[in-house]
């Protein structure tokens, strides 16, 4: 095994632009990554907040938001086309400028090292390089709703030729350029992140630390990141196809015929499809580079708050990887009523079934990891066990999906909305609010505050429960996605009451993490003063200082004796045993 | 194990518990009611009986999995264990891994292979029967074009260059085959008992040709003539929405359709004028 060579003991740079602004030390560039994240949060998640107030009193006058939105909600009611912008945005946001900055840009870059046993990343400089243009991206995002036209409107998956033809909506006016150019951006900044972490995981672990004891985290990170890396190459490729299309007269999406504003376009040979492959064999992937690293994050805290391994450590490992290979060959259950072959549907349903088997292994250990444990309620462990509970009825969901002939009628509804909600808005959201109450103290050497977080813990189960669980249901009435207003069809009217409950029950859900914000400042300068392991876990990063120093470790590495779960071991006095705790005995040297 | 611990009682432990057993309770009450538009056709009984199928057999994953996790709850929150913690052995993990794959397996891939594909086929790979009502419909922003071939059973021939505001179509009205044809605006008349089928096409964007009643959902786009039918089993008008994010009418793109007796609908098309 490769380990980083000893250096001279590194010294912390000392001006503040090279210690918080342009800084390399990875635990910085975690943070910048989270705090990015949580800004973005506050915006996409206020988005949300206007979309759920235009579909509970559709037409309603909001004089006050007519001020900050002068052109997009003019006389103080919401334009059809700003809406639009605000379900693109908030689900491109919320995608890739929160829940991957978070996750990989957040916890990947503070808990690799400190995880495996380094002192930094591998390319510390192409880590400060990666956030440096992942704010541009962000910013270009940010811009794209003071462009004429407004921000992008044609939804986060971007379908042609409502992006491609400038005719077709406002916002495929300069906001969808703005889009393409924030997407690569975006993508640029995510495979020099990507890169980074798989090599820093493949080369950077210390002595001891082998593949097979790196904890949940580390793996699904690593797994995440190569699964990223194959994936979004291929969306690049079709954003600046995409871009040709719009500004320089190709037809790679756009088809001959197409009748726009009251002239035929000139237009040949391509089709709207090209861009619906493309899009997906990146978006499916995508759902797990989110997923995966929020179950790491789980499946590490679970061992920490019931004091034993998880449940089936070899299996969870096995299905994982079974996850990601499956993941890149299922994107076509997205395309099922597209036009698309309908035999080529059939492969893609029996596909996306075989996808339910590895991912009810996760979930039955995860559940059977609390057998025989000694389980503590703090705040991390209440959101891990909120995760478990929504990664079932997320997953439970997709089954309907799936299935080919059940989404003739469920596609494009409320069902659908409901269920990726649950799977990469809601196990991700879970899985990172567990991995920050978890983590804060290794950030900040402070805790966050104990009963705030469970306030926020019971607000945020019920109320997601009370958004997204319905969904599914008047989803089944066939209510459709992304419409603007639900009064104009009379088979809708049964749920106008279920919406109106749906929409309070999100401001209160939007409410909760302003409170989680808040518990997050205060904590940082106020908190409890924490010591190096207050959860009294067994991984590396709690044999780190904390916060852990620019080099984490002080003048030696740490030399890793066992896997990162031993808990409750017969011989030991005390209930668990560092990784770094010598000699090997119990159920160290091999995985276990 | 049981002599050596300590038992604890934490207030979350038995609100988790409870949490999670309340999950499984409003997850029945909502899966029992009535959700699904009443049913309009022949084939909508095959994916209205794969829905119910899932809603029973993942529903009682959904309460199991919730009840069996509340329990671990109750069961295990709280206590202070004083000696050590056996691992199962790597074979007894292996065999338990068994159950969600088996389960699923019967249960996911068994709805697609037993009850799924063939209605799938039947409603997408099957040819429409010979006695089918053909109707093409072109969606734009944001309406539906709908054109019966008439007597001759002939579409006119339609072309991108003639498009023109008041020619949606691009029709040529001196072909003798378009002569006949009847046009009508967002609305659909079809035949009770007879094959529907829809010729799909887009002039401008894509759209979706959602019919909520009959389970028919299918993404029109430009550039392609996609083709599907079913049989209308019941009276009545219902409604036709558009399940595509086509632009700023999306949510208001809304069409009739009308399902009348067959004496009925023969009357209504011979009182049709045809487009010239």
């Amino acid at each position: 095994m490769l380990t980083a060579p000893e250096i001279d003991p590194v010294h912390a740079p000392t001006g503040f632009i090279r210690r918080y602004i342009f800084s390399t030390d990875h635990k910085v560039i975690g943070m910048q990554y989270l705090l990015t994240a949580m800004f973005m949060a506050l915006v996409a998640g206020a988005l949300a907040m206007l979309m759920r107030l235009q579909l509970a009193w559709p037409g309603q006058k909001w004089p006050l938001l007519a001020r900050i939105f002068p052109d997009g909600m003019a006389g103080g009611v919401m334009k059809p086309e700003f809406y639009l912008s605000l379900i693109t945005m908030h689900g491109t946001l919320m995608v890739f400028f929160v829940i991957s900055f978070a996750l990989l840009g957040g916890f990947g870059n503070f808990l690799i090292p400190l995880q495996i046993g380094a002192r930094d990343m591998a390319y510390p400089f192409l880590n400060m390089l990666s956030y440096w243009t992942a704010v541009p991206a962000s910013l270009i995002m940010l811009a794209s709703f003071f462009v004429e036209g407004g921000a992008a409107s044609a939804g986060w998956t971007s379908y042609p030729p409502l992006s491609a033809v400038r005719e077709a909506v406002p916002g495929s006016q300069w906001g969808q350029t703005l889009w393409i150019l924030g997407m690569a951006i975006f993508i640029a900044s995510f495979t020099m992140g990507g890169l980074n972490f798989v090599v820093t995981i493949l080369n950077e672990r210390t002595k001891g630390m082998t593949m097979m004891r790196l904890p949940m985290t580390i793996w699904t990170l690593f797994i995440a990141s190569a699964l990223g890396l194959l994936a979004f190459p291929p969306l690049t490729a079709a954003a600046i196809l995409l871009l040709f299309d719009r500004h320089f007269g190709t037809s790679f999406y756009l088809p001959a015929g197409m009748f726009f504003g009251n002239k035929l376009l000139p237009h040949a040979g391509g089709t709207p499809l090209l861009w619906q492959h493309l899009f997906w064999f990146l978006g499916h992937p995508e759902v797990y580079v989110l997923l995966l690293p929020a179950l790491g994050v789980v499946l590490d805290i679970l061992p920490a708050f019931t004091r034993k391994p998880i449940f089936g450590h070899r299996m969870t490992m096995y299905s994982l990887w079974t996850i990601a290979v499956l993941s890149m060959i299922v994107w076509g259950h997205h395309m099922y009523v597209s036009g698309m072959s309908p035999y080529v549907g059939e492969f893609f349903a029996i596909g996306t079934m075989a996808i339910t088997l590895p991912s009810a292994i996760i979930g039955m250990n995860m559940i059977a990891s609390l057998w025989g444990g000694t389980l503590r309620f703090r705040t991390p462990m209440l959101f891990a066990i909120g995760a478990i509970s929504l990664f079932g009825t997320g997953g439970l969901g997709g089954i309907f999906l799936g299935n080919a002939t059940s989404d003739i009628h469920l596609h494009d509804t409320y069902f659908v909305v409901g269920h990726f909600h649950y799977m990469i808005g809601g196990v991700t959201l879970f899985g990172l609010l567990a991995g920050v109450y978890y983590w804060f103290p290794k950030m900040f050497g402070r805790m966050l505050n104990e009963s705030w977080g469970k306030v926020h813990f019971w607000v945020t189960l019920v109320g997601f429960y009370s958004v997204f669980f319905g969904m599914h249901f008047i989803g089944l009435g066939g209510q459709p996605r992304r419409y603007y207003d639900f009064t104009k069809f009379e088979f809708l009217k049964p749920f106008t009451e279920m919406n109106l409950f749906i929409s309070i029950a999100a401001f209160v859900l939007g409410a909760a993490q302003l409170l989680f914000l808040l518990n997050f400042f205060w904590s940082w300068f106020r908190g409890t003063k924490a010591d190096s392991n207050p959860w009294q876990a067994a991984t590396l990063e709690w044999s780190a200082a904390s916060p852990p120093p620019h080099d984490n470790w002080g003048e030696k590495l740490p030399v890793v004796h066992r896997w990162p779960y031993d808990y409750s071991l017969p011989e030991a006095t005390e209930d668990y045993a560092p990784q770094i705790a010598a000699p090997a005995g119990g159920r160290s040297g091999s995985w276990r | 194990m049981a002599n050596n611990v300590v038992r604890k009682r934490p207030l979350h432990r038995i609100l988790l518990a409870a949490g999670m057993w309340l999950i499984p309770v409003v997850a029945v009450i909502f899966g029992a009611g009535n959700w699904l538009p009443p049913l309009a056709s022949e084939h909508g009984a095959g994916i209205d009986g794969i829905l119910r199928y899932l809603l029973i057999t993942v529903g009682a994953l959904l309460v199991i999995g919730h009840l069996v996790l509340g329990y671990f709850i109750l069961r295990f929150g709280g206590q202070e264990r004083v000696g050590p913690f056996r691992m199962p052995s790597a074979r007894t993990e292996r065999m338990w891994s068994l159950v969600p794959v088996v389960i699923l397996a019967l249960v996911a891939e068994g709805g697609v292979l037993v009850l799924g594909l063939p209605v799938w086929d039947k409603f997408y790979a099957s040819a429409a029967p010979a006695d089918s009502v053909v109707i093409e419909v072109t969606a734009e922003q944001f309406a539906w074009n709908v054109r019966y071939s008439g007597p001759d059973g002939k579409f006119g021939p339609t072309d991108p260059k003639r498009i023109t505001l008041n020619e949606p179509l691009g029709l040529d009205r001196s072909d003798p085959a378009t002569k006949d044809d009847i046009l009508v605006l967002n609305e659909i008349w079809v035949p009770l008992g007879l094959p529907v089928q829809i010729l799909l096409r887009s002039k401008d964007t894509l759209h979706s040709f959602f019919l909520p009643n009959f389970r028919v959902k299918q993404d029109a786009v430009p550039g392609m003539n996609i083709q599907f039918w079913f049989v209308p089993t019941k009276v009545g008008t219902f409604e036709l929405a558009c399940a595509e994010l086509c632009g700023l009418g999306h949510f208001e793109m809304r069409g009739l359709f009308h399902v009348l007796p067959r004496e009925e609908f023969q009357k209504w098309l011979s009182e049709q004028s045809p487009a010239q």
